[in-house]
């Protein structure tokens, strides 16, 4: 079984309580359906480019790695970030389509300019790789809102950098944060149900009343 | 969940159409129901089940599966009457069976007494339309204890000393603690507050046939897929249809609420999916589509008859908007809280909620939360400290240190009600319908500012004390986005200058009703769902009373 369909069958084993078992016998079969159904799409989007050509793409994961590098850890490419952008750019930000060739275009005419040795921003060192993107990115990014959408931002490493983040760190069924590599970064468990105690300061905490009389005491 | 379910001709004249099925709306549809009325739910959004939700960040925040989408339907903004609104997605709801309730963060405060009486206490304040609600606190216990027992609420009565009187304990004992929680608590133990278990509208046992809460972690701003969030949809619209006398109508976009030549309203006209338009009949409506549609709707109503809407002879309908005012600073840890399992919110202080106006140099109050309630990608936008590189090796970094450690202290408070803060109807741009989009205008009062920046000083002290490494808090500035939609309808005793009665009857016309935020007189502390569902209960209560006597006739 594929990872997330493995992590939902998970989620719905581990609900618990009668009403929990009850509710799974009611709902399993389109549960599963939809589960499959959501895998089905992200495998079919998964190793195949239906909207970048192969030499778009290539410089786009470049600008993706420079945002999300690899290091111990996965990064944007690890995690099949360009993927996601392509399913993107056929689906939800198909509005940002010229904004990506033109930007491609853009990165490149920077590329030969700065560095006339390097084919192309994909082909350049990181480092020049790097202080291309500075110089590209100089509109400041601290107007980020969580709920820009497509077309609300017209700056073009602004929508790689967005897309970047979601394809590194949304659920995978968005296509993206491939086998959870994301979320080993920022340390999430994939599972879809927990129980407390969950970190270092809920950890023998003695409940409310108890807490409050020992706060009491002293 | 498979009893046959009853369905209307849009030909039949039923007892109540309700346009909107969201807090207000799925209550009221219970309540009716179960009433022995005739009810369809006219609902412009989707009817979603718990296996069309997902915990897709895509799906939710950039795609609005469970939220109106601003690409069909626009709204414009401006700060004041006298600018020229422009495109700005400025309004947030929910738009699917059950509204914003499906996606909301589930604190659930009741309102205190003081909400209700604010203007006797402080007098007129310049530049705002401050009044007393025309019922109180008493009026309202009811039907709080009805919410709490009823839709379901976890919490412990009798743990904050500054909560109003309650007839009957908490059906649940509060969610589990989390690591939020914890630390807030002590700080504010160690500063002399008095924090307690956060009132949440989630189960934290089984009931009624509903699951209590896995923890699974997408809370705010996704659908819960075991049905432990409280919202209309699992607590509510299931019992309307089980009565099997109540049809939810999904994909319907009520436009118009039909009157005759006596002026009484005989049904809405809406489209459906496939934008035909019908007339649905029935002897009484009510609109509970949110404080910005429900006005929207009475504005796009306007007749030779009526030539500034319906039910708007006072000119208020659409005014006094109030979003609640917000602080929020973060806070970094050293240790892992891993506070992204579970719900948001497990601790709250309602220390500030009513405070000396003459001592702080403003009128307001509110309550504080610890929460998180970030999910991957949008902590990755919005949840790293202000001065950490945006992108790179840094910025990886940071997201592989702070996801598991950071957490959130709110601050939710008041807004005053101004009067040229509103919905209108924007006189330029049209929605996928061709219908006038909303407008909002919108501009705090520099009371509201005041307290805001107070709030937020507040909140960095107790990080402060909850030895946070780090700290920081969003810029406090004018809000421009609104998802609290309060006050646009208000309701009062005086015809000229309220739109609804204590019936939440308009003081217009006779058959027809509005109950959801748009009745509110003030705003509150910040939590208004819970006085939604409370106000809805007891305006059931009141329209069956009215029924039954006869005294709503078509």
């Amino acid at each position: 079984m594929e990872p997330t369909q493995t992590a939902r069958r998970n989620f719905l084993l581990q609900v618990s309580g009668a009403a929990g078992a009850a509710w799974i016998s009611a709902q399993w079969p389109t549960i599963l359906e939809a589960a499959q159904h959501a895998h089905r799409a992200v495998a079919s989007g998964n190793g195949k480019l239906e909207i970048l050509t192969a030499e778009q793409a290539r410089q786009v994961e470049a600008i993706a790695c420079q945002i999300i590098p690899t290091d111990d850890l996965p990064g944007a490419r690890e995690a099949g970030v360009i993927y996601f952008i392509d399913r993107a750019l056929k689906t939800f930000a198909k509005d940002t389509r010229p904004l990506y060739e033109k930007g491609i275009a853009h990165l490149s005419q920077l590329t030969s300019a700065k560095y006339p040795g390097a084919k192309s921003f994909a082909d350049a060192t990181t480092e020049q790789q790097s202080s291309l993107l500075v110089e590209l990115a100089t509109k400041k990014t601290d107007e980020d809102h969580q709920r820009i959408g497509p077309g609300e931002s017209d700056d073009f490493f602004q929508t790689v950098r967005m897309h970047t983040i979601f394809g590194f760190l949304a659920d995978p069924s968005a296509g993206g944060n491939k086998d959870y590599a994301g979320w080993k970064v920022i340390g999430r468990d994939p599972a879809f149900t927990f129980s407390p105690p969950y970190g270092y300061y809920d950890k023998n905490y003695p409940g409310w009343e108890a807490a409050k009389a020992e706060m009491e005491k002293k | 969940m498979s009893q046959a379910r009853v369905t209307y001709k849009p030909s039949d004249e039923v007892d109540f159409a309700i346009v909107g099925s969201g807090a207000a709306g799925g209550v009221l549809a219970k309540e009716l129901s179960s009433n022995g009325f005739r009810v369809v739910v006219l609902e412009q959004g989707p009817y979603l089940r718990p296996e069309d939700f997902s915990h897709n960040e895509v799906e939710v925040f950039i795609r609005h599966q469970l939220t109106n989408n601003p690409e069909i339907q626009p709204v414009t903004f401006r700060k004041t009457p006298q600018d020229k609104a422009k495109l700005q997605p400025s309004v947030m709801y929910g738009r699917c069976v059950g509204g914003s309730s499906v996606h909301f963060t589930a604190n659930f405060w009741r309102f205190h007494e003081i909400d209700f009486v604010e203007h006797s206490k402080v007098g007129d304040i310049p530049g705002a339309t401050l009044v007393d609600w025309p019922i109180t606190y008493i009026d309202l216990e009811p039907y709080y204890t009805k919410v709490e027992w009823e839709v379901g609420v976890s919490g412990l009565a009798g743990a904050s000393p500054f909560d109003p009187p309650r007839s009957k304990p908490y059906p649940m004992p509060p969610l589990p603690v989390k690591g939020s929680g914890v630390v807030f608590e002590r700080a504010a133990w160690k500063l002399g507050y008095h924090p307690f278990p956060a009132p949440m509208a989630i189960l934290s046992r089984p009931r009624a046939g509903r699951d209590s809460c896995v923890n699974c972690g997408f809370c705010l701003g996704f659908g819960c897929e075991v049905g432990a969030k409280s919202s209309s949809l699992s607590a509510m619209i299931p019992v309307a249809e089980a009565t099997g006398r109540c049809e939810i109508r999904p994909n319907s976009y009520v436009h118009q609420i039909a009157t005759d030549k006596s002026g009484r309203v005989t049904g809405v006209l809406y489209f459906d999916g496939k934008r035909n338009i019908h007339l649905q009949r029935a002897k009484a409506v009510i609109i509970c589509a949110n404080g910005a549609e429900t006005p929207r709707l009475l504005l796009l109503s306007k007749s030779a008859q009526f030539p500034d809407g319906l039910a708007n002879s006072s000119g208020m309908v659409g005014k006094n908007l109030m979003p609640n005012s917000g602080a929020m600073a973060f806070g970094v840890f050293d240790e892992p809280l891993n506070d992204y399992k579970g719900f948001a919110v497990s601790r709250v202080l309602h220390d500030f909620y009513e405070m000396d106006h003459n001592k702080v140099g403003f009128y307001g109050g509110g309550g504080l939360d610890a929460r998180f309630d970030l999910t991957p990608g949008a902590f990755a936008m919005n949840g790293l400290p202000p001065d950490t590189p945006k992108w790179g090796k840094e910025f990886k970094h940071a997201l592989r240190q702070n996801f598991t450690r950071t957490l959130e202290v709110f601050c939710h408070a008041t807004s005053l009600p101004v009067e040229s803060n509103s919905f209108s109807l924007d006189p330029d741009v049209t929605d996928a319908w061709g219908l006038p989009a909303l407008r909002m205008t919108y501009r705090d009062h520099p009371n509201d500012l005041k307290m805001m920046e107070w709030m937020k000083d507040r909140a960095m002290e107790l990080l402060d004390a909850a030895g946070a490494k780090t700290k920081w808090h969003a810029p406090i500035e004018e809000q421009q986005f609104a998802v609290h939609l309060l006050g646009t309808c208000r309701m009062g005793n005086d015809a000229k200058t309220s739109v609804i009665d204590t019936d939440h009857r308009t003081h217009d016309i006779g058959n027809l009703f509005l109950c959801d935020g748009s009745s509110f007189v003030t705003s509150g502390r910040g939590q208004p769902t819970m006085t939604i569902e409370a106000l809805a209960f007891r305006a059931a209560d009141r329209i069956t009373a009215l029924a039954k006597r006869g005294e709503i006739k078509s």
